[in-house]
């Protein structure tokens, strides 16, 4: 899809320079917010919340309950129910005013401004808000597509995936072999497929010792690589293999009926085979023609689409610049979008955007590593401008802290996006 | 599930004081510690908690009188709902409650916003318990507090703690902050940082900001705020309910 070009250079200048208000004809001003996930469920909130009734705050989900996937990983090894990551909408809706609709969206139309849902209502609105996440690029691992999901699952968006995989890892045969095709850059949440290695080792730990995991990789390095790998060396010696592209990684595809993968030539016959393939925005965010190649890029003062002013791309469907994909990084986003969104349409004060990032990991019990960063919005990227991560060699008390830490972020995020 | 959730640790809170109360008429029912090594314990208290005659509350209550006192129970001070709850629940402090509440804090009264990890070690519980005892009995008798009750970790000019912090401000530079610290001030892995008087929370910034504290995360937040900036944000967490 090309970018409209008469709009794309109408929309570079950052609104940060004149805030127009822009009184809406029609009464109370429309904010339609589509995905109610780390992003799009923060922006509904703090919209609402902020905006005191000044802005109409409708909210598109089609799913009544949502699983986030931070701590899908967790739940995976056995250390979280799959309940405990559940969510509803209900303290949105209620506390906050916000209407909740369960539908998808399938079409935006940029000029009459309106959303069209699957089940055949128009939503109106001023400013749009696209947070819908990932999807997955069809072709990326040779012989799988969405169909394969239940033979070779990618658990890659929590919930019934999660529950798939899990029950696959514990049928596994004693000895059996757990398959993971980490996806390509970039992708949401880098550590992701390695915490996930980890998980899923310690509950083969317990429950079939000898088994083998197996990660075929297209990357030559990976995040937290050096943690990791010290992490598997100490709690699951022997257990985990990992072919990068050196050795094919890069060369792979599967058989989901023949439940096999072929690594450069060579066939592999597994138990278990999670695909985790190369990633892209959000459907939406194509329909919507805000999509350069694979993903949105946004203007990263106040996450505004490059293509349309009116729209705002949040999460992982953002082409932002240095921010990983993650649910911490989307709810950061979405602040700085709701208050650009205000300013805009009620006159509030808005102010230099900061947004921020920590990503934790478990390797094995208390035993809780973290990357992170903070940034700040350039004209050109949103430009990471200081950091710090886990070290090798800490010791237990450090990582069970740092383990307790992550509970306490997830209490707060899940409690910032659903109230 | 939020909504059920009051009802039911209600009825878990009042179950746990009713063992409590029992166990507090045996085993602990004389208090075996030493009020001099419970100085020494109370060091780490006093970044929020003071005693003695001229005690007032910082980020904690004070603790002149806290034994057989109602949990709770200064008009004055902004006690989370969790501790509130309890005191309406009918907690009093005892041996037997107030050495369950030093173990572990947030398993006697889930969502307290006193973060503090607790004191695993049973004599360290006493001693501090035989020291605060001596600020309980009777007002007049009331000890002096070891000395430098009220150290600062970093020394302020007296312009950046007179800053005046700009709240609405501060209430977008925190939401940022709420991405780990819970609003409503409970502490569920992550500390407490609301209700705190401006000079503490402002002290403890630039604390993590000149490196004096340790934590990378919050030396990484800490490190890129202005003075102005965490003026603002000691203004919004003050209040915030
Ligand atoms: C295994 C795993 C572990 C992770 N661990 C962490 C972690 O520890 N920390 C961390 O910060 N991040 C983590 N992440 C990343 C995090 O989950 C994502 O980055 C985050 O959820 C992105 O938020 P989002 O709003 O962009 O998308 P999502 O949270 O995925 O929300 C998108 C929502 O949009 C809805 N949607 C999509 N299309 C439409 C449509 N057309 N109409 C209506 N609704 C639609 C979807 O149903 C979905 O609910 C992890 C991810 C995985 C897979
Ligand atoms: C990080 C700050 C902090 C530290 C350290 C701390 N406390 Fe607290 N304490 C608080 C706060 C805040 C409250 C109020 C809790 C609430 O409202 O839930 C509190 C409450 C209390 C209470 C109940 C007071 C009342 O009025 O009911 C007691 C007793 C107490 N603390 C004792 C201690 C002791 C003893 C120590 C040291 C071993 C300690 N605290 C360490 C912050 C702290
Ligand atoms: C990524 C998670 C995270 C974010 C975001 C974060 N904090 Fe923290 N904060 C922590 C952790 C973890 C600690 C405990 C640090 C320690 O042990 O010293 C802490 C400690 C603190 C303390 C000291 C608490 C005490 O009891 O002494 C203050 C004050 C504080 N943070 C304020 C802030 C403010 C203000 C912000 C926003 C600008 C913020 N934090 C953002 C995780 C976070």
């Amino acid at each position: 899809m090309t970018l409209n070009r008469r709009r794309f250079l109408g929309a570079t200048a950052a609104t940060l320079a004149a805030p127009m208000v822009q009184a809406a004809s029609h009464g109370r001003a429309r904010v339609v917010v589509i995905g109610g996930g780390a992003g799009g469920a923060t922006a509904a909130r703090y919209i609402a919340k902020d905006s005191q009734g000044e802005i109409d705050v409708t909210l598109v989900e089609p799913t009544r309950m949502y699983y986030t996937c931070f701590f899908s990983n967790l739940y995976l090894g056995g250390f979280r129910e799959l309940s405990s990551i559940g969510h509803s909408y209900g303290t949105l809706a209620a506390d906050y005013g916000v209407n909740v609709v369960h539908d998808w969206a399938v079409g935006v139309d940029r000029d009459a401004r309106s959303v069209s849902l699957a089940g055949g209502a128009t939503l109106p609105y001023d400013r749009l808000i696209l947070s819908p996440g990932i999807d997955f690029v069809d072709g990326s691992v040779p012989g799988w597509d969405i169909s394969a999901q239940n033979a070779m699952p990618h658990a890659y968006k929590a919930g019934s995936q999660s529950e798939l995989l899990r029950a696959q890892i514990e049928a596994m045969p004693e000895g059996g072999t757990f398959a993971m095709i980490a996806p390509p850059n970039p992708y949401r949440c880098p550590p992701g497929p390695y915490e996930r290695v980890s998980m899923v080792a310690h509950l083969l730990k317990g429950i079939n010792p000898t088994a083998k995991i197996l990660i075929v990789d297209p990357k030559e390095k990976f995040s937290k690589q050096a943690l990791f790998e010290e992490g598997w060396g100490a709690h699951y010696p022997g257990m985990v293999e990992r072919i990068g592209p050196d050795f094919g990684g890069t060369n792979v595809s599967v058989d989901p009926m023949a439940m096999t993968i072929d690594i450069d030539g060579a066939v592999e016959q597994v138990d278990v085979c999670n695909v985790i393939p190369a990633m892209k925005a959000g459907r939406i965010c194509e329909i919507a023609g805000v999509t350069d190649g694979n993903w949105a890029p946004v203007n990263p003062h106040t996450m505004q689409s490059r293509a349309e002013e009116n729209i705002f791309v949040l999460g992982d469907a953002s082409a932002q610049g240095d921010m990983p994909k993650s649910g911490f990084s989307a709810n950061s986003q979405a602040k700085v979008a709701a208050m650009a969104v205000r300013g805009a349409l009620t006159g509030s004060k808005v102010f230099p955007a900061k947004y921020s990032n920590t990503c934790w990991s478990l390797i094995d019990t208390d035993d809780g590593v973290k990357v992170g960063a903070a940034y700040e919005a350039t004209d050109e990227k949103i430009s990471s401008v200081s950091s710090f991560v886990s070290q090798t060699g800490e010791d237990a008390a450090l990582r069970k802290a740092t383990y307790e830490e992550s509970l306490g972020w997830y209490a707060g995020i899940t409690s910032d996006m659903f109230g | 599930m939020r909504a059920a959730e009051p009802r039911r640790l209600g009825a878990v809170i009042v179950a746990s004081f009713m063992g409590l109360a029992a166990s507090a008429t045996g085993a602990l029912a004389e208090l075996q510690g030493n009020p001099e090594d419970g100085a020494v314990v109370f060091q780490k208290c006093k970044g929020c908690h003071q005693v003695g005659p001229e005690a007032q509350h910082r980020i904690g209550p004070h603790l002149n009188g806290i034994f057989g006192a109602t949990a709770g129970r200064h008009e004055g001070f902004a006690y989370s709902k969790a501790m509130q709850r309890a005191s309406a629940d009918g907690l009093t402090w005892d041996l037997g409650t107030l050495d369950a509440y030093l173990e572990n804090p947030r398993a006697l009264i889930t969502g307290t916003r006193m973060s503090f990890r607790g004191l695993p070690d049973e004599q360290d519980r006493h001693d501090v318990l035989a020291y605060l005892r001596q600020f309980s009995d009777s007002p007049r008798d009331i000890p002096e507090a070891v000395p430098s009750a009220f150290a600062r970790e970093v020394d302020l000019p007296p312009e950046v703690l007179a800053i005046v912090g700009d709240r609405d401000y501060g209430a977008y530079l925190a939401s940022e902050c709420l991405t780990c610290h819970q609003s409503d001030g409970s502490d569920a892995g992550i500390p407490s940082i609301t209700r705190w008087p401006t000079e503490d929370f402002v002290v403890a910034m630039h604390a993590y900001k000149r490196q004096i504290r340790p934590h990378p995360v919050m030396q990484m937040m800490a490190g890129r705020l202005t003075d102005e900036e965490i003026a603002a944000l000691a203004a919004y967490f003050q209040d915030l309910d």
